[in-house]
C-alpha cells in the first residue's frame, strides 16, 4: 500500500460508499447477531468484551491497512479526502467523550443553561467556514504553526504557534484517554489504569502507522459506529413512549410533563422552591453574561483548535473544504440536537419514577449504578433497596418517599443508563459503550496527530533539521506519536483533578492564542509579522493569566490585582465572603485544591475564568492591530501572498514558494 | 484569460464581494448564536402548536442549529458563485 499508485488510489476514493455501506451493514449485523446471543444466554460480561474488541480490531485493521511511508500521505492524507468523508470524519474528531457521555448530563442537570454549550460547539464551525478554514487550505500548511511561520515571518511565530497548540490539546487528549479508562472500567470492570493503557494501544495502532490518512479512515468507521450508538436507544425509548421514532420532536411532550411535574411536586412537598430548578428557566446556573460568554468562547475556540483546521487540509479542493465544514456541522448535529432528548427523557423518568417514590420500592436500574457510586440517595450510595432504606430512616424527620434534595446522580449515567430505563437489553448498553469507546478514541486520535505533526513537522523538521530526509522525518514523527501518547496516558492514569475543566480551557486558550492572528493575517494585508507577535503574546498570555491566578493563585488575584468574588446567578450575592477567607491561614496558598474557599470563585466582572478567551482576544485583536499600524508596512510580496490565499484557483502558496 | 479588466481590480472587485457575503453570513451566526437568545423569557411564553417546545428554548436547542447548519451549505454555494465570477474558482 505505501507504494500504490495514483489510479489504484482513485479507486480507493471511488469504492468508498461501497466500503463503508458494507462496513456500516455489518456492523448492523454484529449488533443483531449479539442480541440473538444474549437471548441464547451468553453473559453480558462476554457481550460487552466482544463488543469493545471487535470494534477496535476494526479501526487496528484499518490503521495498519492505510499504513503511509509518503509525508504528504501521513500529514494530510495526500489531500485527497471527499467533502462528505472528511466532514464525518471531523465529526468523530470534534465529538470527544465528554460530549457523548458527558453532554446529556450537563443538560439534564442545567437545563436551559446547558444548552449554552450546545451552541457554542456547534455555532463555531461556522466561524470555521467563513473566516479561517478554506483560506488555510488554499495556503497549502501542513500544520497551523506553518501559516504562522509563513505569514509573520519565521520560526518565532512558529513556535508560539506550536506552544499554543500544545497548551489547548495536551490536557485535552489526556482528558480523553482519561474518558476511555472510565468507559472502559465502567462497561468491562478492568481496572483503571490498566483499561487507560489498553486505550492506549487502540489508539496508537489507528494513528501510528498511518498519520493523518489513518485516522482519517478510521474516524469515518468511528463515526459510524458512535452515531448509531447515540441514536438508537433514544429512538427506542422514544418509540416506546409516545409512538414517534423521532426523540427531537416529542421530547417537546416530555419538557412539558417536567414542567407540569416541577409545579406538582412544589405542591407535595417533594421539592421546595429553593432547590427546584425549573428545566427551561434561564440563567439560573450561568448568569447572562457568562451564558453569553460560554457561547462566545466554545464558538471561537472551535474555529481556532488546530485538530480540526488541520482537518480541512485535507480535502482535494478549497471548495471542498468549505463543503466539508458544512458536511462536519450536519454530523455533529445529529448528535447535538438529539442530548437535549435523552436529557429530558432521564428526567421525566427520575422526576415520575423515582422522586415521590416509596424508598422501598425504588426500580432496580438504579442499584447497578448505586454500587458504583454514581446515584445516592439518601447521602448514601444507592446499592440495594436496604441500604437505601438505611440511609433515610437515619435522616430525622424523613417522610419514606424520596424528596428531590435526597437524589443526587453522576452526570455520565445519563447517557449510559437510558438503555436501561427503557428496558432494553444488555446488547443496546455494550453498543453504547462501544460508541462512547469510539467517540473518546477518535478525538484522542486527532489530538494526538495534532500534537506529534507540531513537534515533529514544526520544531525538528523546520527548526532543528531541515535536511532531515524523509524517511528520518516520518520516523521522528511517529516516534514523538509514541512519547506524546505515553506522557498523556501516565497523566490520565493519576486522575488529575482539574482535567474535565481543562478541555474547557482548550478553548479558551486556543481562542486567545490563535484567533486574532489567523483571522488578520487572512483578512488584514497591513497586518505585520511584529504586531501578530505580540499580540499573540498579549492575548495568549492574559487568559493564561487569568486562568493561572483564579485557579492556582486566588489569593494573590485577590490581593495584588483586584479580583473579586464571582456571583450567585440565582440572587446576585457573592459566592464567596472575601474578607473572611483572605483571613484564612491559608488564603495566599499557591495551587490550592478545589476546596479552597476562593479556587475558581474570583475574577473580575464576574466573569467564569472558562470564558478568559472573552478577555484575551480582543486585546489580541487591538495589540495586532496597534502595532501593525505603528510598523512598516509588509513587503509587496507578502501582499501577493495573502492576495493568492484568497482566491481558490491555483496551486497553493507553499507549492509556488518552493518551486 | 480573457478579460479586460485588470488582475488588481479583478481581486479588488472579488474581495470586496466576499467580505461582503463574510459580513452578511457573520449578521445572521452573531443573531441565531446570541441576540435570539437574549429574548429567551418573552420566547418561552409562545408554545410551539403540536410539538409542545417552549419557543425560547426551542431555538437554542434545535432552531439556531439548524440555521447554522443551513447557512454552511448555503455559504459553500454562494462563494463558490463569487469565485467563478471573477474566474478565480477552481477547476471542476
Amino acid at each position: 500500500m505505501a507504494t500504490e499508485t495514483s489510479a489504484s488510489s482513485s479507486d480507493f476514493i471511488k469504492n468508498l460508499g461501497k466500503m463503508y455501506g458494507t462496513y456500516t451493514g455489518g456492523f448492523i449485523g454484529f449488533i443483531i447477531l449479539l442480541a440473538i446471543m444474549e437471548q441464547m444466554g451468553v453473559p453480558n460480561k462476554i457481550l460487552g468484551y466482544l463488543f469493545v474488541f471487535f470494534t477496535l480490531a476494526v479501526y487496528a485493521i484499518i490503521g495498519v491497512m492505510t499504513r503511509t511511508a509518503e509525508v504528504s500521505e501521513y500529514y494530510v492524507a495526500g489531500r485527497r479526502v471527499p467533502a462528505f468523508y472528511n466532514g464525518m470524519a471531523t465529526g468523530a474528531d470534534w465529538m470527544s467523550a465528554a460530549s457523548f457521555v458527558g453532554m446529556a448530563g450537563t443538560l439534564f442537570l442545567l437545563g436551559y443553561d446547558g444548552i449554552a454549550w450546545v451552541l457554542g460547539w456547534t455555532g463555531g464551525f461556522v466561524l470555521v467556514s467563513i473566516l479561517i478554514g478554506p483560506y488555510l487550505r488554499k495556503f497549502g500548511a501542513y500544520t497551523v504553526p506553518d501559516f504562522l511561520s509563513f505569514r509573520y515571518g519565521g520560526n518565532f511565530a512558529r513556535a508560539l504557534g506550536v506552544i499554543v497548540l500544545v497548551a489547548c490539546s495536551f490536557t485535552y487528549v489526556t482528558a480523553q484517554i482519561y474518558g476511555t479508562g472510565l468507559i472502559a472500567s465502567r462497561f468491562l470492570g478492568m481496572n483503571f489504569e490498566i483499561a487507560v493503557f489498553a486505550g492506549l494501544v487502540g489508539i496508537l495502532l489507528c494513528a501510528m502507522l498511518g498519520g493523518m490518512r489513518a485516522v482519517t479512515w478510521t474516524q469515518i468507521a468511528q463515526y459510524v459506529v458512535l452515531i448509531i450508538a447515540y441514536l438508537t436507544p433514544i429512538v427506542i425509548l422514544s418509540t416506546k413512549k409516545y409512538g414517534i421514532p423521532i426523540p427531537e420532536l416529542t421530547y417537546g411532550q416530555a419538557i412539558a410533563e417536567i414542567t407540569a411535574r416541577e409545579q406538582q411536586m412544589i405542591a407535595t412537598g417533594l421539592a421546595t422552591v429553593a432547590n427546584l430548578k425549573p428545566h427551561i428557566a434561564p440563567f439560573i446556573n450561568y448568569s447572562p453574561l457568562n451564558f453569553f460568554a460560554i457561547i462566545m468562547c466554545m464558538m471561537v475556540g472551535t474555529a481556532s483548535l488546530p485538530h480540526i483546521l488541520m482537518r480541512y487540509f485535507t480535502t482535494p479542493s478549497v471548495r471542498e473544504a468549505r463543503q466539508s465544514v458544512a458536511w462536519s456541522l450536519l454530523f455533529i448535529f445529529l448528535l447535538y440536537f438529539s442530548a437535549p432528548a435523552y436529557a429530558a427523557f432521564s428526567k421525566l423518568e427520575v422526576y415520575t419514577n423515582i422522586i415521590g417514590a416509596n424508598v422501598g420500592a425504588l426500580k432496580p436500574w438504579i442499584f447497578n449504578w448505586g454500587e458504583l457510586g454514581l446515584i445516592q440517595i439518601c447521602g448514601k450510595n444507592a446499592g440495594s433497596i436496604d441500604a437505601i432504606i438505611a440511609a433515610c430512616k437515619a435522616i430525622a424527620g424523613h417522610p419514606g418517599v424520596v424528596r428531590l434534595q435526597d437524589f443526587v446522580i453522576n452526570t455520565d449515567v445519563i447517557v449510559l443508563s437510558t438503555p436501561e430505563i427503557a428496558g432494553l437489553p444488555y446488547v443496546i448498553s455494550g453498543l453504547v459503550a462501544a460508541g462512547g469507546l469510539a467517540a473518546a478514541l477518535s478525538t484522542a486520535d486527532g489530538l494526538l496527530l495534532a500534537i506529534a505533526n507540531a513537534l515533529s513537522h514544526d520544531v525538528y523538521y523546520k527548526m532543528i533539521d531541515p535536511n532531515a530526509p524523509t524517511m528520518r522525518r516520518l520516523t521522528v514523527a511517529r516516534g514523538l506519536l509514541v512519547v506524546v501518547a505515553v506522557i498523556a496516558a501516565a497523566t490520565a492514569a493519576t486522575k488529575p483533578g482539574d482535567i474535565l475543566a481543562m478541555v474547557g480551557w482548550a478553548f479558551s486558550l486556543a481562542m486567545a492564542g490563535n484567533f486574532p492572528a489567523l483571522v488578520m493575517g487572512v483578512w488584514w494585508k497591513r497586518t505585520t509579522a511584529t504586531g501578530a507577535v505580540c499580540g499573540i503574546i498579549a492575548g495568549f498570555g492574559l487568559c493564561l493569566f487569568y486562568l493561572v491566578t483564579t485557579r492556582y493563585f486566588p489569593g494573590a488575584g485577590v490581593k495584588y490585582f483586584g479580583m473579586t468574588s464571582l456571583l450567585s446567578p440565582l440572587t446576585g450575592a457573592p459566592v464567596v465572603d472575601i474578607a473572611k477567607a483572605m483571613a484564612l491561614p491559608n488564603a495566599m496558598e499557591s495551587f490550592p485544591t478545589l476546596a479552597h474557599p476562593l479556587a475558581n470563585k474570583i475574577g473580575w466582572f464576574d466573569l467564569n475564568n472558562i470564558a478568559c478567551g472573552l478577555l484575551g482576544t480582543p486585546l489580541g485583536f487591538a495589540v495586532i492591530y496597534v502595532v501593525s499600524l505603528l510598523g512598516k508596512e509588509p513587503s509587496k510580496e507578502m501582499q501577493a501572498y495573502v492576495d493568492d490565499i484568497r482566491k481558490p484557483r491555483g496551486r497553493t502558496v507553499l507549492e509556488e514558494r518552493t518551486t | 484569460m480573457p478579460d479586460s479588466k485588470t488582475m488588481k481590480e479583478r481581486e479588488e472587485a472579488h474581495w470586496s464581494k466576499t467580505s461582503r457575503l463574510m459580513f452578511i453570513h457573520l449578521g445572521v451566526w452573531f443573531f441565531f448564536g446570541f441576540v435570539i437568545h437574549m429574548f429567551v423569557v418573552p420566547l418561552n411564553k409562545i408554545t410551539i402548536p403540536i410539538l409542545n417546545f417552549p419557543l425560547g428554548f426551542y431555538m437554542a436547542a434545535q432552531g439556531s442549529l439548524i440555521v447554522f447548519v443551513v447557512m454552511l451549505f448555503m455559504f459553500a454555494k454562494q462563494q463558490d458563485k463569487i469565485d467563478r465570477e471573477f474566474g478565480f474558482a477552481e477547476e471542476d
